[in-house]
């Protein structure tokens, strides 16, 4: 569990719309190492949306680099990015962002069908217990269980990382538990580095690693000498 | 395996259909014109082209009064000739037992051989060719025999030259010299009172005293002739034995008027499917953009798990292909469907021995082509655009509108109006845009509904010009040969003549410099009450005491401007050649003819008046006696009863026109239904939010539709005068389009018309309007306002 994946030097992230500029991040160095799992705490406008993008190569930093390990993402041009997140990023959003003319099992067929080495759309999707509502649409799945689809999706690449912005921020605690359980697994079993944005405190603790973000800096970061099993927590 | 995103694709197809449809209806319409106009055209051209082949279909014709048979090998010499086919032609009135009205044919010569003539081979339908030893035998015309109800083995009276000769019919033909016939003086084929006789060489030649002579010549060019020499070349031979002016297939009655009826068929390919291309290329814009904004987060999420710009461009674009491809599937149905229907229509009234329905490649593919090209580049600056997003942004929902105050609000304020009402006209500054496309594509009906319904002005003006205004006669005697001013006694001496005034036509060559025309000059007697001559605007021309009148295509063509000298060469006696003047032109509708001032004429060829053709004005109630007794007078070679012609020149026009009004009606409307329920979709999907608000606030389900038909209505009227202007301007084309050496079609539109374009539009956006109204209408309030984007 030492060696990095990701490793991100002194980024900043200014938005300008306009004449208005905004600094979402101001200077964050860090790393997320093979198998480890990370919270990224923080209020709401702290930049934790903003840090994630850029680990999964969705933006740029305005300054400082980005290492995917020893790739400088911050060198790369638009169709290495690209070729980047086909291979080795699945990502979970909080609002599921599922195509709704399709199937869930299409839905993850979506990114097996780019993908080198994937796994089978039905086995992703056993995997976050979803076996039975393969030929599902989104409209006809809970939220929960739209969201265990965007995880069968993010995994059945068998990716490096995992990035998530709060995969459960739309939905109640026993969904919520459940689909933390599901990417506690996935974490356990494949090893994936994973990334968890979140702003509900009590989620910290299924972390190995909390890092604190407020005002686009590292607050603080902690290690967790136990983790708790997300069924365990206080919501 | 079909992947995912094509599966979404075709989804989106599926749940998008009524919109595609819509779009694919307005692109069908320019696939099928394309397909249909230039199958149609293909298919003619085919048959043509068959028929000519095998019938030997000759390239230069000249006629003359009495050429010996001596001058042929002279005449084979001429450089680029390479066959030649002499027979002998003339007129003959048809005495049919029981038929009160007069039947004129034309007699055709068949060679003393038996065989086929060498060109221009009348092709048996019915029955056996005449024995040329018997030359009592005859084979008719088939569309006359079949008209007249005349089998092989039917015997029949015919005047020929004068003597009266009793015929047996052995058989029916066709002939690539008859697909279209028009007996002289008329203007319509008219099969059962004008029909064509072939006879064997030697009855022919006895009948008319041309033992060892012909007096009309049909050749066909080497590969390398040119054709201007060869006709100067044979003039030059004939004149000395009445030679009328040889020439090529445009002089040619049949193969001009089938030639001109391809040309509008060319044209109406040409004219009409780009208005379709381009407001379909709107349409797709319109939808796809729409589509691509809802899409922002699903194109965010491509860009996020590795799919390329280009593989989500191409996703779209396919979209758009699936557009095209529904477009041109029902486009090339239907286009070969009425293609088939219409060529049918065409061989009824052409008469071609066989039909083949040849629509070429090209058109489909073309039309293929453009419809793609057309949805792509509707797609491709929405599909840019948007895919040019980086993915984080594409995630994120697109910043609400900006809104800025602005002349509106002036407006708003001054006039108290509603604040529903300056939500439509907020929403229209807003995205001017899509409201040009929604106008445009609204103007392009007017003009295609004006363009379509503005023939019946012209036709209406048309007929009122030739048989009201022009021609007051309703009965032309056409004379044997020239006779002096006594004949017009003898002609109101006939049965129930309440007035004759007599006209001299004399087939003519003009020419200016290097430009020559053939044509035919008509001398007007003074005080002429009945034949008169007529500009565009109606208005009666009084012919000057001196020089020539022409009309203005006809000047056109020869390069001449009022006050220039023309050169006139009689093709008839006294066979002279006069510089004349051209004193002025005028615009006319139908002919190409030139006309000059009686006493002028007949001072130019120093004779006393004649004439050659006598127009009546006869009782109705006394037709008869006037057939029987025009029967029985050899003088007369031909009548032309103006009544009849015109009923049926109304009803062929009106059979015509029907058809491809109900057409362009429907491809009209089609248009504006495609345009406004689109942009009412699209409306409603981006205001859903606002329009269930104002439910919320407590505005009746009546005023809340407002905002959305409201604004469909105010656009719709806009496009109304727009509409007006690029009909006029559409009419105008087609009157180019449709225009012949024939018939110049006035460009007239009444008000009607206008109005009648302007109401099937405003009902059509209307009922596009009122169908989406009612999806708005069933839309749960809050569902409508806890969904996203
Ligand atoms: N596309 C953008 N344009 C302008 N400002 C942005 C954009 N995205 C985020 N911001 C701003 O950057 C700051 C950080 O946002 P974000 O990273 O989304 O925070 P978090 O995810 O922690 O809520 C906020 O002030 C937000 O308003
Ligand atoms: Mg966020």
């Amino acid at each position: 569990m030492s060696t990095p994946v990701l490793r991100t030097e002194d980024i900043t992230r200014i938005y300008r719309t306009g004449a208005v500029e905004v600094q979402a991040l101001r200077g964050v160095t860090m790393e997320l190492s093979e198998g480890e799992m990370v919270v990224l705490l923080g209020a709401s406008g702290s930049g934790k949306s903003t840090l994630l993008n850029i680990l999964g190569a969705l933006d740029l930093p305005t300054s400082g680099r980005v290492f995917f390990r020893d790739t400088e993402l911050t060198r790369a041009t638009d169709r290495e990015l690209t070729r980047f997140r086909r291979e080795h990023v699945g990502f979970v959003f909080q609002f599921y962002n599922l195509m709704p003319a399709l199937t869930a099992r299409e839905n993850v067929g979506l990114v097996t069908e780019i993908s080198e080495d994937p796994m089978r759309p039905e086995e992703a999707l056993e995997r976050v217990g979803l076996g039975h509502r393969l030929d599902h649409f989104p409209a006809e799945l809970s939220g929960g269980e739209q969201q265990r689809v965007a995880i069968a999706r993010a995994i059945a690449k068998r990716p490096e990382l995992l990035l998530c912005d709060e995969p459960t921020g739309a939905l109640d605690s026993a969904t919520g538990i459940s689909v933390l359980e599901a990417l506690c697994e996935v974490n356990r079993d494949l090893g994936t580095a994973t990334a968890l944005i979140t702003h509900n405190a009590g989620i910290q603790a299924i972390a190995h690693r909390v890092i604190h973000i407020a005002d686009g800096q590292i607050a603080r970061e902690e290690i967790n000498a136990t983790r708790l099993d997300p069924k365990d927590i206080t919501w | 395996m079909v992947s995912a995103l094509d599966r979404k694709a075709l989804r989106d197809l599926l749940r998008l259909w009524a919109q595609v449809l819509a779009i694919g209806g307005v692109l069908a319409c320019g696939v099928m014109v394309l397909v249909l106009g230039s199958g149609t055209r293909a298919s003619l051209e085919a048959s043509r082209a068959a028929y000519y082949e095998r019938q030997r279909f000759a390239e230069i014709f000249a006629d003359a009064t009495r050429v010996p048979e001596t001058l042929l090998p002279e005449i084979a010499a001429i450089p680029g000739v390479a066959r030649l086919s002499p027979s002998i032609r003339t007129s003959a009135v048809i005495d049919l037992p029981g038929v009160s009205e007069p039947v004129s044919a034309d007699v055709r010569s068949l060679p003393v051989s038996g065989r086929d003539p060498v060109l221009n081979a009348p092709l048996l339908r019915a029955g056996r060719m005449p024995d040329p030893l018997h030359p009592d035998e005859v084979a008719l015309y088939a569309p006359f025999a079949e008209a007249r109800g005349l089998m092989p083995g039917d015997r029949l009276s015919a005047v020929i030259e004068g003597q009266r000769r009793s015929l047996t019919v052995t058989g029916h033909v066709l002939s690539p010299e008859y697909i279209y016939t028009i007996g002289p003086g008329s203007m319509m084929p008219d099969d059962a009172r004008f029909g064509v006789l072939w006879i064997g060489q030697d009855a022919a030649a006895a009948a008319t005293d041309m033992n060892g002579a012909f007096n009309s010549l049909a050749l066909q060019l080497a590969r390398d002739a040119v054709a201007p020499a060869v006709i100067s070349a044979l003039d030059r031979l004939l004149a000395p034995y009445g030679g009328t002016g040889a020439h090529d297939r445009s002089d040619q009655i049949s193969h001009a008027f089938l030639q001109s009826e391809l040309e509008q068929l060319g044209a109406m390919a040409l004219i009409l499917p780009p208005i379709f291309l381009t407001v379909s290329a709107f349409l797709v814009n319109m939808v796809l953009s729409r589509l691509i904004a809802l899409e922002r987060a699903q194109i965010g999420l491509l860009k996020a798990v590795g799919y390329t710009t280009g593989a989500i461009a191409t996703h779209y674009l396919k979209l758009a292909a699936g557009i095209a491809l529904i477009g041109t599937v029902v486009g090339w149905g239907a286009g070969w469907y009425l293609g088939a229907a219409m060529t049918r229509m065409y061989a009824d009234f052409f008469r071609l021995p066989w039909l083949i329905y040849a629509p070429s490649a090209w058109p489909f593919v073309l039309s293929a082509l453009l419809a793609l090209l057309t949805t792509l580049s509707g797609a491709g600056r929405a599909v840019w655009a948007s895919v040019r997003l980086p993915p984080a942004v594409a995630m994120s929902p697109p910043a609400p509108p900006v809104y800025r105050r602005g002349l509106i609000d002036g407006l708003g304020a001054w006039a108290h109006l509603q604040q529903t009402t300056m939500m439509i006209l907020r929403a229209i500054t807003r995205w001017p845009g899509r409201a040009a496309v929604t106008v445009f594509g609204v103007a392009a009906s007017v003009s295609v509904l004006i363009a379509s319904f503005f023939t019946y002005d012209a036709i209406d003006l048309m007929v009122d010009e030739i048989f009201t205004r022009a021609n007051r006669q309703n009965v032309t005697l056409i004379l044997a040969s020239a006779r002096n001013e006594s004949a017009l006694d003898d002609a109101r001496a006939l049965p129930g003549v309440i007035r004759a005034e007599g006209a001299f036509v004399l087939p003519v060559r003009l020419r200016n410099a290097n430009r020559e025309e053939l044509s035919s000059l008509t001398a007007h007697p003074e005080h002429s009450e009945l034949s008169r001559l007529i500009d565009d605007k109606g208005r009666q021309v009084q012919l000057p005491d001196h020089g020539l009148v022409l009309p203005e295509g006809l000047a056109g063509k020869l390069g001449l401007a009022p006050g220039d000298m023309v050169t006139v060469e009689a093709l008839a006696p006294p066979r002279e050649t006069w510089a004349v003047p051209l004193t002025a032109t005028i615009r006319q509708t139908l002919g190409q003819d030139a006309h000059i001032a009686a006493p002028a004429l007949f001072g130019l060829m120093r004779q006393t008046p004649q004439v050659n053709q006598i127009n009546l004005q006869v009782d109705a109630t006394q037709m008869d006696a006037l057939n029987a007794a025009v029967k029985s007078t050899p003088a007369i070679a031909g009548i032309a009863d103006w009544t009849r012609t015109r009923s049926q020149f109304t009803a062929t026009i009106e059979e015509n026109l029907s058809i491809s009004t109900v057409i362009y009606s429907a491809l009209g409307m089609l248009i504006t239904l495609g345009v406004v329920y689109n942009a009412a979709r699209i409306r409603l999907s981006e205001r859903v939010h606002e329009l269930a608000s104002l439910r919320v606030l407590g505005f009746s389900r009546g005023e809340v539709a407002w905002v959305l038909v409201g604004e469909l209505m105010l656009l719709t009227l806009i496009g109304l005068p727009v509409g007006w202007a690029g009909g006029y301007g559409f009419a105008a084309l087609v009157v180019q389009g449709f225009s012949t050496d024939v018939v110049a079609l006035p460009l007239v539109v009444n008000r009607q018309t206008f109005a009648y374009a302007s109401l099937i539009v405003l009902a059509t956006a209307l009922a596009a309007a009122l169908v989406v109204r009612r999806r708005l209408d069933r839309i749960d309030i809050v569902q409508a306002l806890k969904a996203r984007d």
